[in-house]
């Protein structure tokens, strides 16, 4: 086989920073907005205590965002060259004059509207080079792991899992003056302990910046001791019981209802937070328990980018809030629904406040709230989640979620854990049961199990649920 | 037959291959592989009938795979340059050099032959990209007006995808591929009192052209004429009564039920344990290839990377195995698994059936879904002849809501339409409807397929497995079946106190 051509590419590869200068300066449109995601990952997987896969990758994508008049085009390309970009430009000025005017259109953000020290610390950065990851990242931590692999041999079980880190660093400049930058690290270790015959299995799972503070000796310290609990079976049938979910269980639900906030969704009456009859449930108390749930982009150890970062408009996001800055936004306040999500657009429709959504979520109850083992200690009787899974929606008007425990649900007698019961699959809405907890302890950070590959910032507390729905057996282990 | 776009076979695709696999040999690797590839991903989002949001994103690059001292070593790069494309095979026998010490398994790769320099381009006759946004989106709005102005909202999405990949190995395979797909999803919305649903078109995604929304394969128009009336029916339908009934369940619906408990459960990688911390393992476990009673004796499925316009239909792999045709179960019995070369060598298996994929230049390839299609009895009945057998049961059409448990054993699935089945006739529709039964059970009930006049190819854009997480295209092709006794869940009365 030959070559087409003696190169196929040309130019070099300009800085982000020079790319959006560049790009700002090459439309020809009313408006524009210039995005550059420079991302790096590294990663392990592993299996039955070896490697199964691994590998480092980087990538950067350009999102030029060209408005003429209400149109706008979006046009999306990874790996641009010099060479390059006057036609991704060109292409994107040319699909917002051929566009229908977007409803959602609005004056594009600029330095002035944004304004706050938050966002002009960001700025202050703008001129710093990226700093990928790389695979030194687990230059401790893959020791560790291999030292884990070698007591897991001796002591008959397996070891199974994968680590990640992800460092993304984001800049937004827009024809109106914005020069905003963010870098992201986001890093989790996902653990999963299996008896020798498979039949036993228990997991944990953390989210990190840097991988400084995992401990994987203490992670596969409970793991072990969570394969001891489950040396005592126990056969359950389907019903209501009492049941303690654990952060990372609570942290799964919370965010299919977060995900499941949409204003415009909720004021055309298609979801759970839709008013019969017409516009949202604000307003309405949705527990009788002071619950809080929110984002705040400057919270500690889950910090998060301050500003809109919209590469599409859609639902819940639209491109001319690009830069818009990001406070610490109230969901659920005292037990009271505060906000949904919300566009410029979408919160004029629906006269509330503009509330964009943030990539962390935290949720807290009354102060004073106990820890899952003295929860645990104090329960006569009831179940004792590790995780939940494959959770998907059944019935959108009551925000019904079905799923599956996974990985060791325990029985608690008297305060003790005395053996592992099968798993179930259950049928819940999150909504329904922010009104039914009896208790939620003290919160925490967390790894979401099913949805920490989106969405893995989470402070979230342990709950009590009195009678939750385990609507039938699972035979999986 | 289509040509791959000369602006791909412009990139320097052999000159980084050679570049990356040299460097790669000098540094002492057992095998090494080279894969760019570029996907460009279109996506329009109407609703009611007004453009809410579109995008346009493309991705490109490369990776280089390498064996060293039995590990892998994985790196990607983006920018197209033999210099970078050295520098990324010295970057993955790095990794390897640091994955080694806790690597306790050997790695080694089943047998294929070896390809030079072959092309292959999928089923289709107009590029999408090709057809300007504007009459894209146009057209979409004509679907959200017409008889679906009587719903109170419609939402209209288009989805576009071409895949351009160029593979070659140390061992001399050269392969470049071209594919195309789409899917097109119009729904919906309406409240009726207190309570609000919506409907959306069973048409399927599929590997075809911008065609598909023009007339080959589907009827769009007829689809879109019923929906509003259908719609309203199901608004005013009653509450199903919980219990055990006879199914009928149509392709449309079918397709996802095999995927997730035949698909996905006849990965060899989660049979052995390779996907055990995160999408699970199987319950057909290794040991029971060629013994487990997996279905009735009318179940034939098979594994399919050639079927046309399937979403997993390919020319070769991501390890450069070429697409084959292989049974999964065989009157009723496991007889094969979806394999890569690795697991292939591993269990002995011989040749891989080429199901290995990465769908993007920054991911390995790990084992991935053929098309698995439940094949239809050559002679079966008709629709309405399985309806015929069934005294009191359900017809279930469309999918929606989806769940398996991590050993693919417990399932619920909801559906878009439920009709109640009266002595062998439809009676109406039904609101509220899950099915909830355990994989073997429910395909051990399945008393008959259709015949090939009931055969449909349905399937998904985006399959997700593996860490890093990856997405796939895949096809399931369905006849209707008919089941007995599975269990009816009221959707409302599972939610409620």
């Amino acid at each position: 086989m030959s070559d087409h051509s003696s190169d196929g590419v040309s130019g070099g590869v300009a800085t982000p920073q020079e790319t959006v200068e560049r790009a700002l300066a090459l439309s020809e449109a009313d408006g524009c907005v210039v995005i550059v995601d420079e991302g790096s990952t590294a990663n392990l997987r592993f299996a039955g205590n070896t490697l199964t896969t691994n590998g480092v990758a980087r990538s950067s994508r350009l999102t030029v965002i060209s408005v003429v008049g209400a149109g706008v085009g979006v046009v999306s390309r990874s790996a641009v060259r010099d060479g390059q970009l006057a036609d991704v430009v060109a292409a994107a000025d040319r699909a917002a004059r051929e566009a229908r005017p977007s409803e959602d259109a609005r004056p594009l953000v600029g330095m002035d509207g944004v304004g706050t020290d938050a966002v002009g610390t960001e700025a202050a950065g703008w001129d710093r080079p990226v700093e990928p990851t790389s695979i030194d990242v687990f230059g401790e931590f893959a020791p560790a792991l291999g030292e884990a692999f070698a007591a897991a041999d001796t002591s008959g079980r397996r070891l199974y899992g994968f680590a990640e880190h992800i460092v993304t660093s984001t800049f937004v400049g827009s024809s109106t003056g914005l020069r905003l930058r963010h870098d992201q690290p986001t890093g989790r270790l996902e653990l999963n302990a299996k008896s020798a015959d498979l039949a036993r299995s228990a997991w944990t799972g953390v989210a990190t910046r840097d991988f400084a503070d995992v401990d994987v000796a203490a992670l596969d310290a409970t793991l072990t001791r969570r394969l001891d609990w489950a040396k005592r079976r126990i056969d359950l049938e389907p019903g209501r019981y009492e049941t303690i979910l654990p952060p990372t269980a609570v942290s799964d639900l919370m965010i299919y209802l977060y995900w499941s906030s949409g204003a415009r969704d909720a004021a055309d009456g298609r979801t759970v937070f839709s008013r019969p009859g017409g516009g949202t449930r604000v307003g309405e108390r949705l527990s009788p328990h002071p619950i809080s749930l929110y984002s705040d982009p400057a919270h500690a150890g889950i910090a998060c980018t301050p500003f809109v970062v919209a590469h599409s408009s859609g639902r819940e996001q639209s491109v001319f809030d690009n830069g818009l800055p990001l406070g610490r936004t109230e969901w659920i306040s005292d037990g009271t629904l505060a906000n949904l999500v919300q566009t410029r657009h979408s919160a004029e429709l629906t006269g509330l406040a503009a509330t964009p959504q943030i990539d962390n979520l935290v949720m807290e109850g009354p102060a004073g709230g106990r820890s899952l083992e003295e929860m645990v200690a104090s329960t006569e009787r009831g179940l004792l989640l590790t995780c939940l899974w494959y959770i998907r929606e059944v019935d959108p008007q009551s925000l019904l979620l079905t799923g599956l425990t996974r990985d060791g649900v325990y029985l608690v007698e008297n305060g003790e854990v005395v053996g592992e019961v099968n798993n179930f699959r259950f049928n819940e809405s999150p909504v329904d049961l922010l009104g039914r907890l009896t208790e939620v302890g003290a919160s925490l950070p967390t790894l979401p199990r099913e949805w920490g590959d989106w969405f893995n910032r989470a402070v979230m507390p342990p709950v009590r649920v009195p009678d939750f729905n385990m609507s039938t057996v699972s035979q999986a282990s | 037959m289509r040509q791959i776009d000369p602006d791909f076979l412009a990139l320097p695709l052999r000159r980084l291959a050679d570049a990356a696999l040299q460097r790669a040999r000098d540094l002492g690797a057992e095998h090494a592989s080279f894969r760019l590839e570029r996907v460009r991903a279109e996506t329009l989002r109407l609703f009611d009938a007004r453009l809410e949001g579109s995008s346009d994103a493309d991705d490109l690059g490369f990776a280089v795979r390498v064996i060293k001292d039995g590990t892998w070593g994985f790196a990607s790069g983006i920018e197209l340059t033999p210099e970078a494309a050295a520098r990324a095979a010295e970057e993955a026998v790095r990794v390897a050099a640091v994955s080694a010490p806790i690597n306790r398994e050997p790695v080694g790769l089943a047998p294929e032959p070896v390809y030079d320099d072959v092309t292959w381009v999928s089923a289709y006759d107009v590029d999408p990209f090709d057809v300007p946004l504007a009459d894209k989106a146009a057209l979409l709005a004509e679907w959200s007006s017409g008889p679906l102005g009587r719903a109170d909202h419609v939402s209209a999405s288009l989805m576009q995808v071409k895949e351009q990949k160029f593979y070659a190995d140390s061992a001399g395979t050269v392969t470049t591929q071209q594919r195309v797909r789409l899917h097109p999803v119009v729904t919906a919305m309406k409240t009726d009192g207190d309570r609000f649903d919506d409907m959306r078109t069973l048409a399927p995604p599929v590997g075809r052209g911008y065609e598909y929304l023009t007339g080959a394969g589907w009827d769009f128009p007829a689809e879109l004429a019923e929906l509003p009336d259908l719609l309203d029916e199901k608004l005013k339908a009653p509450s199903v009564e919980a219990g055990r009934y006879d199914l009928v369940v149509d392709p449309s619906n079918l397709w996802l039920t095999i995927h997730e408990s035949i698909g996905h459960a006849t990965e060899l990688d989660r049979a052995l344990g390779y996907e055990a911390a995160y999408a699970g393992t199987s319950f057909a476990t290794f040991d029971q290839l060629g013994s487990l009673h997996y279905g009735s004796p009318v179940m034939n499925v098979t594994g399919d990377r050639t079927v046309e316009h399937g979403l997993a239909t390919v020319g070769w792999d991501d390890e450069g195995v070429a697409g084959q045709s292989f049974d999964i179960v065989r009157e009723g019995t496991l007889v094969g698994y979806q394999l890569d070369r690795r697991m292939a060598l591993l269990k002995g298996l011989g040749r891989s059936n080429g199901c290995a994929f990465a769908d993007s230049p920054g991911h390995v390839p790990i084992q991935r879904m053929a098309n698995v299609s439940l094949q239809p009895a050559p002679d079966g009945p008709s629709t309405e002849e399985l309806i015929s057998r069934v005294e009191r049961g359900v017809y279930i059409l469309g999918d929606k809501s989806w769940s398996i448990d991590m050993q693919r054993y417990n399932f619920q699935f909801t559906g878009q339409r439920f009709y109640r089945i009266e002595n062998g006739r439809l009676a109406g529709q039904l609101r509220d409807v899950a099915y909830q039964a355990t994989t073997t059970d429910f395909w051990r009930s399945m008393e008959a397929v259709g015949g090939p006049g009931t055969y449909v190819l349905g399937g998904a854009f985006n399959c997700g497995k593996g860490q890093p997480g990856q997405v796939a295209p895949v096809s399931h092709g369905a006849p209707a079946a008919l089941f007995r006794g599975v269990r009816i869940l009221n959707t409302v009365q599972e939610g409620g106190k």
